[in-house]
């Protein structure tokens, strides 16, 4: 049987399964992040995660591991300080932010392996061992099961939190799950995008579909088409230009945006010159 | 007559400015109330505390003869805030996207929408007079008709008691009209108890059954009948006031 060359190295078929795995859970949390306008906190999770893996490979951890427990951490200190700080709410993150990258400074000055910390900051596809495939399907899974389940509180809250307290969805605990799930698609998808692009791939395909969708439904679908077509181009990319997939994968997403974005006008441009055309025409007659 | 909001010894502050002191009203079934005061008086505050937003320092409220603390069908009750429409205008929701998410609580654990439910929705579009709107995106819709589209929100949860924060801020006249006229309908023909809060004195006092007027710490419930509008006026912002009446 014909298989292209490009799937006939393990590590390739590896960080295809990895990467489109990724490219459903990013936009799928994107998007609500996204249309609450929460974008710093997907870059802000992801710097601490920087931190965890750092600090995974002094201790000599799976990095995966402490990054996703740094996270998460940091998820929850996000969380406890915008109740110290309710008026100035962006100022939690951005203290949680200083933290990670303060504290990651220090982590990989105090380790040698920096080739490795490279790998986690741009992503990686040699790299990816059956371990991360693993590691990567079961918290994606986790993370699209539990959307599919919270779809309709999350979108409630999403819209209108005030409403949706009063109409009894448990908006505290959804928040609190929320911000935790965010957490864990950094620590899923680092290994591919990259920790500094996870929130790029979080966000990206999502500005694409709202170029086109005609209902929240239609975004979401969209959004993990159009993160799905980036991560399979960024590999495709990555592995006949021997880049670091992050980059292409993000440019990817970008290129795709651009596209949509030139094609929409067009169709807006033809749309109108019609519509005016038939006027005109009616008007004659 | 049943009273389906009691306020008993409400007291309120922020921080230290005392907002309401020692205030006691009813509400009851049927009432369409409209709660008018100048700015900063607390109207907001008021209908926040009605609905267990905030909490008073002082007194107690009912809702349905409960205290609010143990009160637990909120499904009955409504509530259309001032900011309702501050939303974000491109935010991808269809109309019917919307008026489901209100059905949260009517969906079972895996949060599906049955038959019944995309009938519900038709049911309270027509009520609305929106029909033809359901697969429209919201932010596609004019002020009032988003106004419509909220009450529908409200309605599916077939409640007993609707409150609204100033529902006709940047809503044009003629929206205005067709709003009141939906009123009507709830209050009358569906048996809704209403309370809205507005600053448009003269058209309130037009459409309501009782009045409440908040201000100096304290509220005072009259029938629009008997509202002397020019008195209260006076007594708001001074003896000198004159009323300009005039038609457009």
């Amino acid at each position: 049987m014909y298989m292209p060359e490009i799937l006939s190295y393990g590590f390739m078929q590896r960080a295809f399964i990895a990467g489109v795995m990724v490219a459903l859970i990013c936009p799928t949390i994107g998007i609500f992040i996204v249309l609450r306008r929460l974008s710093m906190i997907g870059d802000t999770l992801s710097h601490v995660a920087l931190a965890g893996v750092a600090a995974g490979m002094l201790g000599g951890i799976y990095p995966i591991y402490s990054a996703l427990v740094f996270s998460i951490l940091a998820a929850f200190g996000i969380e406890k300080l915008r109740k110290a700080y309710q008026d100035y709410a962006e100022l939690s993150i951005a203290i949680i932010l200083s933290t990670g990258i303060g504290l990651a400074t220090i982590l990989i000055s105090m380790g040698s392996g920096n080739a490795a910390i490279f790998s986690y900051l741009f992503g990686s596809i040699a790299l990816v061992s059956s371990r991360d495939v693993l590691f990567v399907m079961i918290l994606s899974i986790f993370i699209l099961v539990s959307t599919i389940l919270l779809y309709r509180g999350l979108f409630y809250i999403t819209f209108d939190e005030e409403a949706a307290g009063l109409s009894g969805v448990p908006v505290k605990w959804l928040n609190h799950y929320f911000i935790v799930l965010i957490a864990v698609t950094i620590a899923v998808a680092m290994r591919i995008v990259g920790i500094l692009l996870v929130s790029s791939l979080m966000v990206v395909p999502v500005a694409t579909s709202l170029q086109l969708a005609k209902s929240f439904k239609s975004a979401w679908l969209y959004s993990m088409v159009f993160g799905l077509l980036a991560v399979l181009i960024g590999l495709t990319l990555s592995f006949y230009g021997d880049l670091a997939p992050g980059g292409t994968i993000v440019i990817s997403g970008v290129v795709i945006l651009m596209v949509t974005i030139f094609l929409k006008s067009i169709i807006k441009k033809k749309e109108v010159s019609s519509s005016g055309m038939s006027i005109t025409n009616s008007l004659s007659k | 007559m049943n009273t389906v909001v009691e306020a008993k010894n409400l007291s309120f502050q922020y921080d230290t400015v005392p907002l309401l002191k020692d205030v006691n009203f009813r509400i009851y079934e049927g009432d369409f109330m409209g709660i008018v005061g100048p700015n900063g008086s607390a109207k907001s505050t008021l209908v926040k505390l009605l609905l267990g937003i905030l909490k008073p320092q002082q007194g107690t409220i009912f809702l349905m003869g409960q205290p609010i603390e143990v009160f637990q069908q909120w499904n009955e009750i409504g509530y259309i805030s001032q900011r309702v429409r501050s939303f974000n205008a491109s935010f991808p929701a269809t109309v019917e996207e919307i008026i489901a998410a209100n059905l949260y609580h009517e969906m079972g654990f895996l949060k599906f929408l049955r038959k019944k439910h995309h009938e519900e929705i038709e049911r309270v579009l027509e009520v609305v007079d929106m029909g033809d709107y359901k697969k429209r995106l919201i932010g596609t819709l004019s002020g009032g008709q988003q106004q419509r589209i909220f009450i529908a929100r409200t309605l599916i949860s077939n409640p007993k008691i609707i409150f609204m924060d100033e529902p006709l801020v940047g809503v044009d006249v003629a929206s205005q009209e067709k709003f009141y006229t939906l009123m009507e309908k709830l209050n009358k023909q569906l048996g809704i108890t209403l309370i809205m809060v507005s600053h448009d004195l003269g058209v309130i006092t037009e459409h309501t059954s009782r009045v409440a007027c908040v201000g100096n710490q304290q509220v005072f419930v009259h029938s629009s009948k008997t509202f002397n509008e020019e008195q209260y006026i006076k007594s708001v912002y001074g003896e000198k006031t004159k009323l300009l009446l005039h038609r457009h």
